[in-house]
């Protein structure tokens, strides 16, 4: 009797830790996704909503028009094209030319292939402030400033460390036997590139391509100095030169904030997994 | 098949175009930064060379300190807060369910980018009219505090933003690395009469000590450079009680152009991350040691 009642005992110990757990983890959740849905009601407010009323209120009219609004007059649809150009640019030369890289590191035989992805880790360490002069310099000397051109470069060089270092891990795992098949049939360098590896590596070249994505979606910096009119901004110098202009107008401001955030979102929703598992690839082995 | 895969012009087609992508965008900055350091230089007029008066200047520039001591405050912070995160990812590692999804709502706002998050955080830290003080007022605080223009509160305020970034970011890489612990040890462990703590702290956080290690380098010299956030939610401010020192070589480059100084100042943020870099990875090396 006395043994099942402690056993008893225990298991209701054991309820209340869960239930503790779980609310604690509740709680995070919370806090981590209420920032957001805060964001998205007060979006769709006016003004008179905002100052007058509970932060916490449901949006009364539901302001779409605070969306359409920053989009044409807020120049939005001008930045979020660019982004969209500069982002899809990078990615597309920065997962090829880190393919190329990996691949003759990983399956070509050569001396300096150690001392050459060396290079390209230490690469990672490097922070951004500490080449901005120089690298503003130069883009002035070869004319590239206030060009796109310098930002998909720079996003290219800054992003290729990572790029290689997730797509490394994959490669290693890959096997040799077709490969040498391959080179049995006369098969040309090239030809086992594009026609063999590459396919092969779609499932992790597609982590790559949304890391590299959302990396090159929230850069700031680089367009920040490089880039001085409108028409070349990405979305994140355009909403802080919006939130310049519209200081007061928080519905704007939070319509703006939301176009920069749901292609992210999106992107999110359909692959999570991939991202996930960008992320624990480029820091667990690096 | 060796013939074939060592073809040194094959090699030079598929590494160099990179490479020299790498050296001229990364490498060479990184010598003329430490060069340009040398130079009174406006950006536009002469260069003229002062060898090492800027880098002397920066010893005894106290604007200069104060803003390595909020970096490394920052870097202490994230370490700090490190703790958390793996808490968090040990208990999602038991018997959670939805762990999963839990995992990927904490990761969000790490997908946004610094400047909406920073955008974002102003408007919830508005003294007025923000999220926080509204429900700080509920809950009966009656002159709660104005946040990022309060000296006091702006690197507190600063740093939970930041925290609500990162937690994601962390909790799936320990995670990732929890979920490669083979599972028969863990039984093993349970057989024996463990209680998840002890399987916690004995058994899974010393074999994923190379990832803590990795993660603490990450946090350190993540908020050693750590620039975007600060710079747009309070631009270094109120009066320079949240300037770190990416920002204030932003300000002095780019805003005051002085680039020679500017371009010390980068210097030594690079010289600074190395040499934490190095530092943890000895100082933790021996641990590792010890360990084992």
């Amino acid at each position: 009797m006395t043994v099942l009642s402690a056993v008893g005992e225990k298991n209701s110990l054991k309820r209340i830790g869960y239930a503790i757990l779980y609310l604690v983890l509740g709680l995070i959740a919370v806090f981590q996704i209420y920032p957001l849905i805060w964001l998205f009601f007060f979006s769709l407010k006016g003004n008179a909503e905002i100052f007058g009323r509970s932060p916490f209120a449901l949006p009364e009219g539901w302001l779409w028009e605070n969306y359409a609004r920053v989009w044409t007059s807020g120049n939005m649809n001008t930045y979020f094209f660019n982004s969209v150009f500069i982002t899809v640019s990078a990615v597309v030369l920065t997962v090829i030319l880190a393919s190329f890289v990996t691949f003759a590191i990983t399956r070509m035989n050569w001396k300096l292939n150690k001392f050459v992805l060396l290079l390209f880790m230490v690469g990672y360490m490097i922070p951004i402030h500490s080449t901005l002069v120089p690298l503003f310099q130069f883009f002035l000397n070869l004319n590239l400033l206030d060009n796109p051109v310098s930002i998909v470069l720079a996003y290219t060089a800054y992003n290729m460390p990572l790029t290689i270092m997730i797509l490394i891990g994959f490669y290693r795992t890959l096997p040799r036997e077709i490969e040498e098949a391959a080179v049995m049939d006369g098969c040309s360098v090239h030809r086992i590139f594009f026609q063999i590896t590459l396919p092969i590596t779609t499932p992790v070249l597609s982590t790559t391509m949304i890391i590299n994505m959302i990396y090159n979606w929230n850069e700031f910096v680089f367009v920040n100095t490089f880039i001085s009119s409108d028409r070349y901004k990405t979305l994140t110098v355009g909403i802080q030169n919006f939130v310049g202009q519209y200081l007061t107008d928080w519905g704007a401001i939070g319509a703006t904030l939301m176009i920069s955030i749901v292609p992210i979102l999106i992107a999110f929703f359909f692959l999570s997994n991939r991202i996930v598992e960008g992320i624990a690839a480029g820091s667990v082995k690096g | 098949m060796n013939k074939v895969m060592s073809n040194k012009w094959i090699i030079a087609l598929y590494v160099l175009p990179s490479l020299i992508l790498l050296g001229a965008l990364v490498y060479i900055p990184i010598v003329m930064t430490g060069y340009y350091g040398m130079m009174q230089w406006d950006g536009i007029g002469e260069m003229s060379f002062i060898g090492l008066d800027n880098y002397i200047h920066l010893l005894q520039d106290s604007t200069f300190w104060f803003s390595a001591r909020n970096s490394f405050l920052l870097a202490l912070f994230s370490t700090l807060s490190l703790i958390m995160y793996l808490a968090v990812s040990l208990v999602l590692s038991g018997k959670i369910k939805g762990s999963d999804l839990l995992r990927k709502i904490y990761l969000i706002p790490m997908l946004l980018s610094s400047v909406a998050i920073a955008q974002l955080w102003i408007k919830i830290y508005d003294p007025n009219n923000g999220m926080l003080n509204s429900l700080l007022r509920t809950i009966g605080v009656e002159n709660p505090p104005a946040w990022l223009s309060d000296r006091s509160t702006v690197l507190i305020a600063i740093f939970i933003a930041i925290i609500w970034q990162y937690a994601g970011f962390y909790i799936i890489i320990y995670s990732a690395a929890l979920k490669g612990i083979p599972s028969s040890l863990i039984e093993a462990a349970e057989i024996d009469g463990a209680t998840p703590l002890q399987i916690a702290w004995k058994i899974k956080v010393p074999l994923i000590s190379g990832v803590i290690k990795t993660t603490v380098i990450l946090a350190i010299v993540g908020s050693l450079k750590y620039f975007d956030l600060i710079f747009v939610m309070t631009g270094g401010g109120p009066n320079g009680a949240s300037e770190v020192i990416a920002s204030y070589m932003y300000k002095e480059a780019f805003g005051r152009y002085n680039f020679g100084y500017g371009s010390a100042l980068g210097f030594a943020l690079l010289i600074l991350a190395l040499l934490t870099t190095w530092v943890i990875q000895k100082v933790m090396a021996t641990k590792d040691d010890i360990q084992y």
